[in-house]
């Protein structure tokens, strides 16, 4: 692994907000995560990349608590995920956010009784006041006036603003946004990332975000972490990434195709985790 | 052995299956319990939706089918009845059958075509969308929150259901019987409940009501297990509506053979 140095540039003074030490998933026989640390630090945007297959949504399944892990350890905001009560996980929950790629609305209901639902649920606020809650967050991500709309009369662009308008409806501590591009054109998709940047200036939350979007990734991150076939590559800065000479890092930044495994030495490095040269 | 070694998982996977459906029917049915010491207003506005849905929108199609057994039934028995001269047992012979067995019977199989399968393909197209993670990571347990409302609507319709099936059944036996039993419309009337006993209702009744957790349990957990893609959906159905049927004739022998041997 590349560690970048920065987690101490960042870090000494702070408290991680999400701790991941050595951490191991499988799915039955195959293990998807091989050991995979780093840190997440408060008010920051950290940025999951990687390829198809490299493990990173399955990371954030695990940190949300949608995967076991097989071994290893997921401290958020000071508790241990692996050792948290069913009170202490309801508890945890309701400070942290999470913006599914589907978007995930429930589809049996209006947007504004998605954003609500979180609050009738585990408030007890009053229903004019979770109303008026609720297009407070409408409004915050730009959806202002869709209250009644079914989630199927929305385009993809807005079905993740709804879903941020969701995640957003506690005022989370933590906000976790899987591939907020993917199947966006590259216009929405900017949009999206701006509405990140906005929540973040305005809220001061913690951002994971996992995407293979690179230009979204450099635009929106505070520090990224590239997860390759489930190791760990590089966490640092953006910048640091941008200047790392990893070649792994280099392959991923410079988006060079995988090269042809034609050899059978190629495959022997393949099978090694070492990464084959690029034929001349 | 490789035979023996099938049977035993098949009996294993059996068992798991079953053990499964029991976990979920007790805390879909515990949810419900705390919910209404809880009140909390919403589960019961989507329990009254499913209602809605499973019984109301069952009726017509309900009344027919049953009407339809009832006259079937009623033309089977006076097949061997007048051969003994005993048509005026037609009466008696449609509402035992049709209140002890067919009523909650094609009740259950008409609720599995409307509704255990409509659990399975909402679950399962919830599961694949993410929003049963999107509940789970909001702290909103899936089970309470979907699978509870289920189970309350299905518990409260399915005697209802059957209730009027027994009727319509009835309906569709007088017909035959006015027609060329010589009964009249109140002689049948007369003959079916004189035929009666509460227990006929009753156990058709409790039969109504297994048959509703089962096929609550079933079609919520073949959806919730489905597995990613669309296609998985239509899986999922399919296995709900299958599986169904098979443990609501499971279910029927063996309440059928208790209340014979036993109470009945």
């Amino acid at each position: 692994m590349d560690e970048l140095h920065s987690a101490d540039a960042h870090g000494s003074a702070q408290a991680p907000v999400v701790s991941i030490r050595n951490l191991h998933v499988a799915y039955g026989e195959r293990e998807i995560l091989h050991g995979v640390s780093f840190d997440v630090l408060a008010g920051e945007t950290i940025v999951i990349l990687g390829g198809s297959g490299s493990g990173k949504s399955t990371l954030l399944r695990t940190l949300v608590g949608l995967e076991s892990p097989t071994s290893g350890e997921v401290i958020v905001r000071g508790k241990n995920l692996q050792q948290l009560s069913e009170g202490e996980w309801r508890e945890l929950r309701q400070h942290i956010g999470i913006s599914f790629q589907s978007g995930a609305l429930f589809g049996s209901m209006t947007v504004g009784e998605n954003v609500a639902l979180p609050l009738l649920e585990h408030t007890q606020l009053d229903p004019a006041t979770i109303e008026i809650m609720v297009r407070l967050k409408l409004n915050e991500v730009g959806l202002s006036g869709y209250e009644d709309y079914m989630p199927a009369q929305l385009s993809g662009g807005m079905k993740k603003r709804a879903a941020v308008a969701r995640a957003m409806a506690m005022d989370p501590e933590i906000l976790f946004f899987d591939e907020p591009s993917a199947g966006l054109d590259p216009i929405i998709a900017a949009g999206i990332d701006q509405l990140l940047l906005k929540l973040k200036e305005a809220f001061g939350i913690t951002v994971i975000v996992v995407t293979h979007e690179l230009a979204s990734a450099f635009l929106i991150a505070d520090r990224m972490v590239l997860l390759d076939k489930g190791h760990i590559v590089a966490v640092g800065t953006t910048a640091e990434l941008q200047t790392s000479t990893h070649p792994r890092v280099r392959q991923f930044l410079d988006r060079v195709a995988e090269p042809e495994l034609s050899q059978e030495i190629d495959y022997l490095q393949m099978l090694t985790g070492e990464v084959p040269r690029p034929r001349q | 052995m490789p035979f023996t070694e099938n049977i035993g998982g098949a009996t294993l996977d059996g068992l798991a299956y079953l053990g499964g459906l029991a976990k979920l029917g007790a805390s879909a049915a515990r949810a419900v319990v705390m919910d209404v010491f809880e009140r909390r207003r919403l589960a019961y506005g989507r329990a009254m939706h499913q209602a809605m849905a499973v019984g109301i929108g069952s009726l017509p199609i309900l009344s027919l089918i049953t009407f339809f057994i009832g006259t079937i039934l009623a033309l089977q028995s006076a097949y061997e009845l007048r051969k003994f001269g005993a048509m005026q047992f037609v009466a008696d012979a449609v509402a035992i059958s049709v209140s002890r067995e067919l009523g909650p019977l094609i009740t259950a199989i008409l609720v599995i075509g409307r509704s255990g399968s409509s659990f399975a393909a909402e679950l399962g197209t919830m599961k694949v969308n993410e929003e049963i993670d999107a509940l789970e990571t909001m702290a909103l347990d899936p089970v309470r929150f979907l699978v509870a409302p289920k189970l309350l609507s299905m518990l409260l319709m399915m005697p209802c259901l059957t209730i009027w099936a027994d009727f319509m059944g009835v309906v569709g036996g007088a017909v035959f019987g006015m027609a060329a039993a010589g009964f009249t419309f109140k002689t049948y009337i007369v003959a079916t409940l004189n035929a009666l006993a509460l227990r006929d209702i009753v156990t058709g009744l409790i039969k109504s009501l297994m048959f509703g957790l089962v096929i609550t349990t079933v079609g919520c957990q073949e959806g919730l297990r489905t597995g990613l893609g669309a296609e998985e959906v239509g899986r999922s159905t399919t296995a709900a509506v299958v599986k169904s049927i098979f443990l609501v004739i499971m279910v029927d022998l063996v309440f059928t053979a208790m209340f014979y041997f036993g109470i009945g």
